[in-house]
Protein backbone atom coordinates (compact mmCIF):
# COMPACT_ATOMS: atom_id res chain seq x y z
CA UNK A 1 0.00 0.00 0.00
CA UNK A 2 1.71 3.25 -1.19
CA UNK A 3 1.43 6.67 1.15
CA UNK A 4 -0.83 8.82 -0.72
CA UNK A 5 0.78 12.07 -2.67
CA UNK A 6 -2.52 14.27 -1.90
CA UNK A 7 -5.00 13.95 1.16
CA UNK A 8 -7.86 15.82 1.91
CA UNK A 9 -9.77 15.37 5.21
CA UNK A 10 -13.06 16.72 6.07
CA UNK A 11 -13.18 20.11 4.20
CA UNK A 12 -15.05 22.80 4.86
CA UNK A 13 -15.43 25.88 2.95
CA UNK A 14 -18.33 28.43 2.93
CA UNK A 15 -18.69 31.84 0.78
CA UNK A 16 -20.39 34.02 3.38
CA UNK A 17 -23.09 32.42 4.75
CA UNK A 18 -23.42 29.42 1.86
CA UNK A 19 -21.58 25.84 3.02
CA UNK A 20 -20.04 25.29 -0.41
CA UNK A 21 -17.89 22.07 0.85
CA UNK A 22 -19.51 20.35 3.67
CA UNK A 23 -16.07 17.85 4.66
CA UNK A 24 -14.82 16.49 1.70
CA UNK A 25 -12.47 13.52 2.14
CA UNK A 26 -10.69 12.47 -0.81
CA UNK A 27 -6.94 10.67 -1.00
CA UNK A 28 -4.93 10.53 -3.72
CA UNK A 29 -2.14 7.74 -4.37
CA UNK A 30 0.77 8.25 -6.90
CA UNK A 31 -0.37 7.60 -10.25
CA UNK A 32 -4.26 7.61 -9.08
CA UNK A 33 -6.63 9.34 -12.05
CA UNK A 34 -9.43 10.62 -10.65
CA UNK A 35 -12.48 12.27 -11.88
CA UNK A 36 -14.96 15.10 -10.33
CA UNK A 37 -18.36 15.10 -11.73
CA UNK A 38 -21.64 16.63 -10.52
CA UNK A 39 -24.05 19.30 -11.51
CA UNK A 40 -23.09 23.26 -10.93
CA UNK A 41 -22.91 24.64 -7.52
CA UNK A 42 -22.11 20.39 -6.37
CA UNK A 43 -18.64 22.15 -4.91
CA UNK A 44 -16.26 20.69 -7.38
CA UNK A 45 -14.41 23.29 -9.08
CA UNK A 46 -14.69 24.83 -5.56
CA UNK A 47 -12.70 21.51 -3.85
CA UNK A 48 -9.77 21.83 -6.96
CA UNK A 49 -9.40 25.60 -6.18
CA UNK A 50 -8.61 24.64 -2.55
CA UNK A 51 -5.87 22.25 -3.38
CA UNK A 52 -4.37 24.91 -5.42
CA UNK A 53 -4.65 27.63 -2.30
CA UNK A 54 -6.65 29.61 -4.62
CA UNK A 55 -9.49 29.73 -2.41
CA UNK A 56 -9.44 29.89 1.88
CA UNK A 57 -10.88 27.35 4.01
CA UNK A 58 -12.16 27.22 7.30
CA UNK A 59 -11.78 23.87 8.09
CA UNK A 60 -9.89 20.89 7.09
CA UNK A 61 -6.67 19.91 5.81
CA UNK A 62 -5.04 19.44 2.72
CA UNK A 63 -1.48 17.01 2.74
CA UNK A 64 0.91 16.65 0.01
CA UNK A 65 3.36 13.86 0.67
CA UNK A 66 2.17 13.71 4.13
CA UNK A 67 2.99 17.93 4.56
CA UNK A 68 0.06 20.16 5.26
CA UNK A 69 -0.53 22.63 3.09
CA UNK A 70 -1.79 26.73 3.67
CA UNK A 71 -2.30 26.18 7.08
CA UNK A 72 -0.64 25.06 10.28
CA UNK A 73 -1.63 24.66 13.69
CA UNK A 74 -0.04 26.62 16.60
CA UNK A 75 -1.08 25.09 19.78
CA UNK A 76 -4.62 24.78 19.07
CA UNK A 77 -4.89 27.18 16.41
CA UNK A 78 -5.22 26.64 13.05
CA UNK A 79 -3.45 30.15 11.23
CA UNK A 80 -2.71 30.20 7.73
CA UNK A 81 0.55 29.80 6.70
CA UNK A 82 2.58 32.96 5.33
CA UNK A 83 2.24 34.18 2.13
CA UNK A 84 6.11 32.93 0.88
CA UNK A 85 4.68 29.09 2.09
CA UNK A 86 1.46 29.47 0.66
CA UNK A 87 3.46 30.63 -2.77
CA UNK A 88 5.94 26.81 -2.56
CA UNK A 89 2.67 25.14 -1.93
CA UNK A 90 0.80 25.90 -4.85
CA UNK A 91 4.19 25.36 -6.74
CA UNK A 92 3.28 21.72 -5.81
CA UNK A 93 0.28 21.31 -7.39
CA UNK A 94 -0.38 22.63 -11.43
CA UNK A 95 -3.37 24.01 -12.73
CA UNK A 96 -5.53 23.91 -15.67
CA UNK A 97 -8.37 26.20 -15.75
CA UNK A 98 -11.46 26.39 -17.93
CA UNK A 99 -10.54 29.60 -19.94
CA UNK A 100 -6.84 28.13 -20.54
CA UNK A 101 -5.60 32.01 -19.04
CA UNK A 102 -2.65 31.40 -20.88
CA UNK A 103 -0.04 35.31 -20.88
CA UNK A 104 -1.34 36.80 -23.64
CA UNK A 105 1.76 38.69 -24.05
CA UNK A 106 4.22 35.77 -24.03
CA UNK A 107 4.68 33.51 -26.85
CA UNK A 108 3.56 29.98 -26.30
CA UNK A 109 7.52 29.28 -24.95
CA UNK A 110 8.04 31.76 -22.65
CA UNK A 111 4.29 31.32 -21.08
CA UNK A 112 5.96 27.83 -20.02
CA UNK A 113 9.57 28.99 -19.39
CA UNK A 114 8.06 31.77 -16.98
CA UNK A 115 7.81 29.67 -14.05
CA UNK A 116 10.79 27.70 -14.97
CA UNK A 117 13.35 30.37 -14.84
CA UNK A 118 11.76 32.49 -11.97
CA UNK A 119 10.36 30.04 -9.83
CA UNK A 120 12.25 26.94 -10.58
CA UNK A 121 15.85 29.43 -11.24
CA UNK A 122 16.69 27.40 -14.25
CA UNK A 123 18.71 29.11 -17.02
CA UNK A 124 17.43 30.34 -20.19
CA UNK A 125 18.59 27.31 -22.12
CA UNK A 126 17.29 24.65 -19.71
CA UNK A 127 13.45 26.21 -19.92
CA UNK A 128 13.95 26.74 -22.86
CA UNK A 129 14.83 23.26 -23.87
CA UNK A 130 11.76 21.76 -20.98
CA UNK A 131 9.61 23.66 -22.81
CA UNK A 132 10.57 22.29 -26.46
CA UNK A 133 10.12 18.83 -25.02
CA UNK A 134 6.40 19.55 -23.52
CA UNK A 135 5.26 21.27 -26.69
CA UNK A 136 6.14 18.17 -28.39
CA UNK A 137 4.48 16.15 -25.80
CA UNK A 138 1.22 17.89 -26.55
CA UNK A 139 1.86 18.16 -30.19
CA UNK A 140 2.52 21.78 -30.92
CA UNK A 141 6.57 21.56 -31.50
CA UNK A 142 5.76 23.89 -34.50
CA UNK A 143 3.89 26.48 -32.38
CA UNK A 144 6.62 27.89 -30.01
CA UNK A 145 6.83 31.58 -30.92
CA UNK A 146 3.41 31.64 -31.49
CA UNK A 147 1.11 34.26 -29.43
CA UNK A 148 -2.04 32.39 -27.51
CA UNK A 149 -3.93 34.81 -29.88
CA UNK A 150 -2.68 33.16 -32.67
CA UNK A 151 -3.97 29.38 -31.32
CA UNK A 152 -6.97 27.83 -31.65
CA UNK A 153 -8.65 27.38 -28.16
CA UNK A 154 -7.34 23.65 -27.98
CA UNK A 155 -4.30 24.58 -29.19
CA UNK A 156 -4.24 27.13 -26.04
CA UNK A 157 -5.58 24.75 -24.13
CA UNK A 158 -2.47 22.26 -24.82
CA UNK A 159 -0.02 24.85 -24.21
CA UNK A 160 -1.65 25.81 -20.93
CA UNK A 161 -1.28 21.61 -19.57
CA UNK A 162 2.57 21.72 -21.14
CA UNK A 163 2.74 24.95 -18.66
CA UNK A 164 1.86 23.75 -16.17
CA UNK A 165 3.24 20.13 -16.31
CA UNK A 166 6.82 21.80 -17.14
CA UNK A 167 6.87 22.95 -13.84
CA UNK A 168 7.29 19.48 -12.81
CA UNK A 169 3.78 19.35 -9.96
CA UNK A 170 3.37 16.21 -7.76
CA UNK A 171 -0.56 16.49 -8.80
CA UNK A 172 -2.07 17.94 -11.90
CA UNK A 173 -5.54 19.76 -11.22
CA UNK A 174 -7.80 20.35 -13.80
CA UNK A 175 -10.84 22.61 -13.91
CA UNK A 176 -13.36 21.46 -16.70
CA UNK A 177 -10.70 22.23 -19.22
CA UNK A 178 -12.70 21.39 -22.37
CA UNK A 179 -16.07 23.34 -21.39
CA UNK A 180 -15.04 26.37 -23.13
CA UNK A 181 -13.79 24.79 -26.18
CA UNK A 182 -15.48 23.51 -29.38
CA UNK A 183 -16.71 20.32 -29.27
CA UNK A 184 -14.40 19.47 -32.32
CA UNK A 185 -11.04 21.01 -30.38
CA UNK A 186 -12.24 18.82 -26.96
CA UNK A 187 -10.81 15.82 -28.23
CA UNK A 188 -6.93 16.55 -28.56
CA UNK A 189 -6.89 18.36 -25.54
CA UNK A 190 -8.84 15.33 -24.01
CA UNK A 191 -6.26 13.06 -25.69
CA UNK A 192 -3.12 15.03 -24.39
CA UNK A 193 -4.38 14.32 -20.74
CA UNK A 194 -5.60 10.32 -21.53
CA UNK A 195 -1.51 10.36 -22.37
CA UNK A 196 -0.45 11.62 -19.15
CA UNK A 197 -2.69 9.37 -17.49
CA UNK A 198 -0.81 6.57 -19.38
CA UNK A 199 2.22 8.35 -18.29
CA UNK A 200 1.66 7.24 -14.56
CA UNK A 201 0.95 11.63 -13.38
CA UNK A 202 -1.40 11.96 -10.34
CA UNK A 203 -4.28 13.87 -11.61
CA UNK A 204 -7.40 14.92 -9.92
CA UNK A 205 -10.10 16.07 -12.33
CA UNK A 206 -13.44 17.84 -12.45
CA UNK A 207 -15.41 17.20 -16.01
CA UNK A 208 -18.61 17.27 -17.61
CA UNK A 209 -17.00 14.68 -20.17
CA UNK A 210 -18.62 11.42 -18.57
CA UNK A 211 -17.35 8.93 -21.61
CA UNK A 212 -13.89 10.49 -20.84
CA UNK A 213 -14.45 10.22 -17.25
CA UNK A 214 -15.01 6.46 -17.55
CA UNK A 215 -11.93 5.78 -19.97
CA UNK A 216 -9.23 7.68 -18.09
CA UNK A 217 -10.45 7.49 -14.63
CA UNK A 218 -9.05 5.08 -11.95
CA UNK A 219 -11.62 6.26 -9.81
CA UNK A 220 -14.86 8.55 -9.57
CA UNK A 221 -16.31 11.10 -7.40
CA UNK A 222 -19.97 12.11 -8.01
CA UNK A 223 -20.20 15.62 -5.79
CA UNK A 224 -23.54 16.65 -4.59
CA UNK A 225 -24.36 19.89 -2.39
CA UNK A 226 -21.11 20.04 -0.94
CA UNK A 227 -20.83 16.67 -0.45
CA UNK A 228 -19.15 13.53 -1.88
CA UNK A 229 -22.40 11.60 -2.50
CA UNK A 230 -21.08 8.69 -4.11
CA UNK A 231 -16.77 7.65 -5.00
CA UNK A 232 -16.24 4.57 -6.80
CA UNK A 233 -14.89 2.69 -10.14
CA UNK A 234 -16.29 4.16 -13.51
CA UNK A 235 -17.88 0.68 -13.25
CA UNK A 236 -19.51 1.62 -10.07
CA UNK A 237 -20.50 4.91 -11.32
CA UNK A 238 -21.50 4.95 -14.16
CA UNK A 239 -22.49 1.38 -15.44
CA UNK A 240 -24.86 0.70 -12.21
CA UNK A 241 -25.46 3.71 -9.88
CA UNK A 242 -27.56 3.01 -6.97
CA UNK A 243 -27.24 6.63 -5.60
CA UNK A 244 -30.79 8.28 -6.77
CA UNK A 245 -29.13 12.26 -6.99
CA UNK A 246 -26.57 10.28 -9.09
CA UNK A 247 -29.09 8.51 -11.32
CA UNK A 248 -31.04 11.29 -11.88
CA UNK A 249 -27.71 13.23 -12.93
CA UNK A 250 -26.46 10.79 -15.45
CA UNK A 251 -29.86 10.96 -17.43
CA UNK A 252 -29.88 14.67 -17.62
CA UNK A 253 -26.09 14.29 -18.95
CA UNK A 254 -25.20 13.31 -22.24
CA UNK A 255 -22.19 11.26 -22.66
CA UNK B 1 29.78 101.78 -40.50
CA UNK B 2 26.56 100.94 -40.96
CA UNK B 3 24.33 100.76 -38.13
CA UNK B 4 21.05 100.71 -40.07
CA UNK B 5 20.82 97.50 -42.41
CA UNK B 6 17.32 97.95 -42.54
CA UNK B 7 13.97 97.12 -40.80
CA UNK B 8 14.02 93.82 -38.64
CA UNK B 9 12.19 91.15 -39.85
CA UNK B 10 10.71 87.96 -38.32
CA UNK B 11 14.05 86.09 -39.39
CA UNK B 12 16.76 88.56 -38.09
CA UNK B 13 15.13 88.30 -34.38
CA UNK B 14 14.97 84.38 -34.61
CA UNK B 15 18.34 84.80 -35.80
CA UNK B 16 19.15 87.35 -32.85
CA UNK B 17 17.45 85.35 -30.10
CA UNK B 18 18.28 81.70 -31.86
CA UNK B 19 20.54 81.07 -28.75
CA UNK B 20 17.45 81.78 -26.33
CA UNK B 21 14.86 79.79 -28.02
CA UNK B 22 16.97 77.12 -27.96
CA UNK B 23 17.52 76.99 -24.38
CA UNK B 24 14.14 77.23 -23.97
CA UNK B 25 13.17 74.32 -25.92
CA UNK B 26 16.11 72.30 -24.00
CA UNK B 27 14.44 73.61 -21.39
CA UNK B 28 10.13 72.81 -22.07
CA UNK B 29 12.11 68.77 -23.08
CA UNK B 30 14.36 68.01 -19.99
CA UNK B 31 11.83 69.91 -17.56
CA UNK B 32 8.55 67.29 -18.89
CA UNK B 33 10.54 64.70 -19.37
CA UNK B 34 11.76 64.69 -15.67
CA UNK B 35 8.18 65.72 -14.60
CA UNK B 36 6.91 62.53 -17.07
CA UNK B 37 9.29 60.35 -15.56
CA UNK B 38 9.20 60.89 -11.72
CA UNK B 39 4.87 61.20 -12.08
CA UNK B 40 5.24 57.94 -14.00
CA UNK B 41 7.18 56.04 -10.97
CA UNK B 42 5.36 57.97 -8.56
CA UNK B 43 1.57 57.18 -11.02
CA UNK B 44 2.46 52.93 -10.31
CA UNK B 45 3.01 53.21 -6.95
CA UNK B 46 -0.28 54.87 -6.15
CA UNK B 47 -1.54 52.92 -9.06
CA UNK B 48 -0.40 49.87 -7.07
CA UNK B 49 -2.15 50.96 -3.86
CA UNK B 50 -5.28 52.26 -5.30
CA UNK B 51 -5.72 48.38 -6.39
CA UNK B 52 -4.27 46.20 -3.79
CA UNK B 53 -3.63 48.46 -1.46
CA UNK B 54 -4.74 47.75 2.59
CA UNK B 55 -8.11 50.15 3.36
CA UNK B 56 -5.53 52.66 4.98
CA UNK B 57 -3.06 52.75 1.41
CA UNK B 58 -6.20 53.01 -0.43
CA UNK B 59 -7.42 56.30 0.95
CA UNK B 60 -4.57 57.92 1.45
CA UNK B 61 -3.73 57.40 -2.71
CA UNK B 62 -7.56 58.17 -3.40
CA UNK B 63 -7.21 61.21 -1.68
CA UNK B 64 -4.19 62.45 -3.53
CA UNK B 65 -5.15 61.51 -7.04
CA UNK B 66 -8.83 63.09 -6.41
CA UNK B 67 -7.32 66.13 -4.96
CA UNK B 68 -4.55 66.65 -7.92
CA UNK B 69 -7.08 66.06 -10.39
CA UNK B 70 -9.20 68.27 -8.92
CA UNK B 71 -7.18 71.19 -9.30
CA UNK B 72 -5.78 73.33 -12.16
CA UNK B 73 -1.78 72.83 -12.75
CA UNK B 74 -0.70 76.50 -12.48
CA UNK B 75 -2.86 76.58 -8.71
CA UNK B 76 -0.17 73.66 -8.25
CA UNK B 77 2.57 75.43 -9.40
CA UNK B 78 1.74 78.53 -7.71
CA UNK B 79 1.53 76.45 -4.41
CA UNK B 80 4.62 74.50 -4.90
CA UNK B 81 6.37 78.14 -5.38
CA UNK B 82 4.89 80.44 -3.06
CA UNK B 83 3.33 78.01 -0.11
CA UNK B 84 6.15 75.13 -0.27
CA UNK B 85 8.41 77.07 1.20
CA UNK B 86 6.63 78.64 3.86
CA UNK B 87 6.61 74.78 5.47
CA UNK B 88 10.47 75.44 5.56
CA UNK B 89 11.37 73.30 2.23
CA UNK B 90 12.74 75.61 -0.19
CA UNK B 91 12.65 74.76 -3.83
CA UNK B 92 13.89 77.06 -6.77
CA UNK B 93 11.87 77.77 -10.03
CA UNK B 94 13.01 74.77 -12.16
CA UNK B 95 12.79 72.22 -8.72
CA UNK B 96 9.34 73.47 -8.30
CA UNK B 97 7.73 73.42 -12.14
CA UNK B 98 9.39 69.56 -11.93
CA UNK B 99 7.24 68.45 -9.19
CA UNK B 100 4.18 69.91 -9.55
CA UNK B 101 4.03 68.94 -13.27
CA UNK B 102 5.24 65.45 -11.94
CA UNK B 103 2.38 65.18 -9.08
CA UNK B 104 0.11 66.41 -11.89
CA UNK B 105 1.00 63.71 -14.13
CA UNK B 106 1.74 61.27 -11.27
CA UNK B 107 -2.76 60.97 -9.78
CA UNK B 108 -3.25 60.67 -14.15
CA UNK B 109 -0.55 57.98 -14.55
CA UNK B 110 -2.01 56.34 -11.29
CA UNK B 111 -6.01 56.50 -12.79
CA UNK B 112 -4.52 54.81 -16.12
CA UNK B 113 -2.96 52.03 -13.92
CA UNK B 114 -5.54 51.57 -11.43
CA UNK B 115 -8.23 50.68 -14.55
CA UNK B 116 -5.48 48.84 -16.19
CA UNK B 117 -4.38 46.57 -13.83
CA UNK B 118 -8.27 45.85 -12.66
CA UNK B 119 -9.63 45.35 -16.34
CA UNK B 120 -7.00 42.34 -16.62
CA UNK B 121 -8.91 38.88 -16.26
CA UNK B 122 -8.11 37.49 -12.58
CA UNK B 123 -7.65 34.20 -14.18
CA UNK B 124 -3.90 35.77 -15.26
CA UNK B 125 -3.42 36.42 -11.38
CA UNK B 126 -4.90 32.83 -10.42
CA UNK B 127 -2.26 30.92 -13.21
CA UNK B 128 0.79 32.88 -12.02
CA UNK B 129 -0.34 32.05 -8.30
CA UNK B 130 -0.86 28.61 -9.69
CA UNK B 131 2.43 28.33 -11.18
CA UNK B 132 3.71 29.44 -7.51
CA UNK B 133 5.13 32.91 -8.90
CA UNK B 134 4.84 35.38 -5.76
CA UNK B 135 3.22 38.15 -5.84
CA UNK B 136 6.00 40.49 -7.15
CA UNK B 137 7.05 38.08 -10.03
CA UNK B 138 2.94 38.11 -11.01
CA UNK B 139 2.95 41.88 -11.36
CA UNK B 140 6.46 42.25 -13.20
CA UNK B 141 6.22 39.78 -15.55
CA UNK B 142 2.61 38.99 -15.84
CA UNK B 143 0.15 42.39 -15.25
CA UNK B 144 2.22 45.27 -15.65
CA UNK B 145 3.33 43.71 -19.14
CA UNK B 146 -0.37 43.98 -20.22
CA UNK B 147 -1.32 46.96 -18.03
CA UNK B 148 1.23 49.40 -19.51
CA UNK B 149 0.62 48.05 -23.39
CA UNK B 150 -2.93 48.97 -22.31
CA UNK B 151 -2.26 52.84 -20.88
CA UNK B 152 0.10 53.43 -23.71
CA UNK B 153 -2.12 55.37 -25.51
CA UNK B 154 -3.39 57.66 -22.67
CA UNK B 155 0.18 58.23 -21.18
CA UNK B 156 1.23 59.77 -24.33
CA UNK B 157 -1.87 61.95 -24.17
CA UNK B 158 -0.81 63.04 -20.44
CA UNK B 159 2.32 63.30 -21.51
CA UNK B 160 1.26 65.71 -24.74
CA UNK B 161 -0.46 67.36 -21.75
CA UNK B 162 2.62 67.74 -19.56
CA UNK B 163 4.78 69.13 -22.53
CA UNK B 164 1.59 72.16 -22.76
CA UNK B 165 1.48 72.86 -19.33
CA UNK B 166 5.17 73.25 -19.05
CA UNK B 167 4.14 76.91 -20.22
CA UNK B 168 2.73 77.68 -17.48
CA UNK B 169 6.34 78.09 -15.22
CA UNK B 170 7.42 80.55 -16.95
CA UNK B 171 4.98 82.14 -14.84
CA UNK B 172 7.40 81.32 -11.85
CA UNK B 173 10.29 82.40 -14.01
CA UNK B 174 11.37 79.09 -15.71
CA UNK B 175 12.96 80.31 -19.17
CA UNK B 176 11.16 77.65 -21.14
CA UNK B 177 9.88 78.18 -24.71
CA UNK B 178 7.20 80.09 -23.66
CA UNK B 179 9.24 82.89 -21.36
CA UNK B 180 12.26 82.88 -23.99
CA UNK B 181 10.00 84.04 -26.81
CA UNK B 182 7.92 86.38 -24.56
CA UNK B 183 11.50 87.91 -23.77
CA UNK B 184 12.24 88.13 -27.35
CA UNK B 185 8.87 90.08 -28.22
CA UNK B 186 9.49 92.65 -24.87
CA UNK B 187 12.43 93.62 -27.41
CA UNK B 188 10.61 93.77 -30.93
CA UNK B 189 6.74 93.99 -30.00
CA UNK B 190 6.49 91.28 -33.17
CA UNK B 191 3.66 89.22 -30.79
CA UNK B 192 1.94 87.41 -34.23
CA UNK B 193 4.96 86.00 -35.38
CA UNK B 194 6.61 84.80 -32.12
CA UNK B 195 3.22 83.09 -29.92
CA UNK B 196 2.74 82.21 -33.51
CA UNK B 197 6.73 80.30 -33.60
CA UNK B 198 5.84 79.09 -29.89
CA UNK B 199 2.63 76.97 -31.00
CA UNK B 200 4.58 75.75 -33.82
CA UNK B 201 7.45 74.70 -31.68
CA UNK B 202 4.77 73.00 -29.75
CA UNK B 203 2.86 71.57 -31.65
CA UNK B 204 6.59 69.79 -33.28
CA UNK B 205 6.89 68.52 -29.94
CA UNK B 206 3.41 67.01 -29.44
CA UNK B 207 2.81 65.57 -32.95
CA UNK B 208 6.65 64.27 -32.67
CA UNK B 209 5.49 62.64 -28.83
CA UNK B 210 2.13 61.00 -30.39
CA UNK B 211 4.15 59.71 -33.59
CA UNK B 212 6.33 57.84 -31.66
CA UNK B 213 3.92 56.76 -28.90
CA UNK B 214 1.49 55.05 -31.84
CA UNK B 215 5.41 53.35 -33.55
CA UNK B 216 5.90 51.98 -30.01
CA UNK B 217 1.98 50.71 -29.66
CA UNK B 218 2.48 49.27 -33.41
CA UNK B 219 5.72 47.10 -31.58
CA UNK B 220 4.12 46.44 -28.56
CA UNK B 221 0.75 44.83 -29.92
CA UNK B 222 -0.09 41.79 -28.34
CA UNK B 223 -0.67 39.20 -31.51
Amino acid sequence: MSKPVLEISNLHKNYGDREVLKGVSVNLNPGDVVSIIGSSGSGKTTLLRCVNLLEEYEQGVIRIDGNEIGYRMEGAKRVKEKNRKIVSDRALTGMVFQSFNLFPHLTAKENITLALRKVQKKSNAEATEIAMEWLGKVGLPGRADSYPGQLSGGQQQRVAIARAIAANPKIMLFDEVTSSLDPELITEVLDVIKKLADDGMTMLIVTHEMAFANEVSDRVIFMNDGLIAVEGSPRDVFISPENERLKSFLKNTKF
Amino acid sequence: MNFISGDPTFWSEVGISKGAILQGIWMTISISFAAIFIGTIVGIFIGLALTYGNIVARILARIYTDFVRGIPVLVLILALYYVVPILGINLNAIQAGIASLAIFSGAHVAEMVRGALQSIHKGQTEAAKALGLNFSQTFIFVLMPQALRQILPTWINTSVEIVKGSSLISIIGVVEITYALQQTMARNYMFMKFYGLAAIIYFIIGYSLERLGKFVERKLIIK
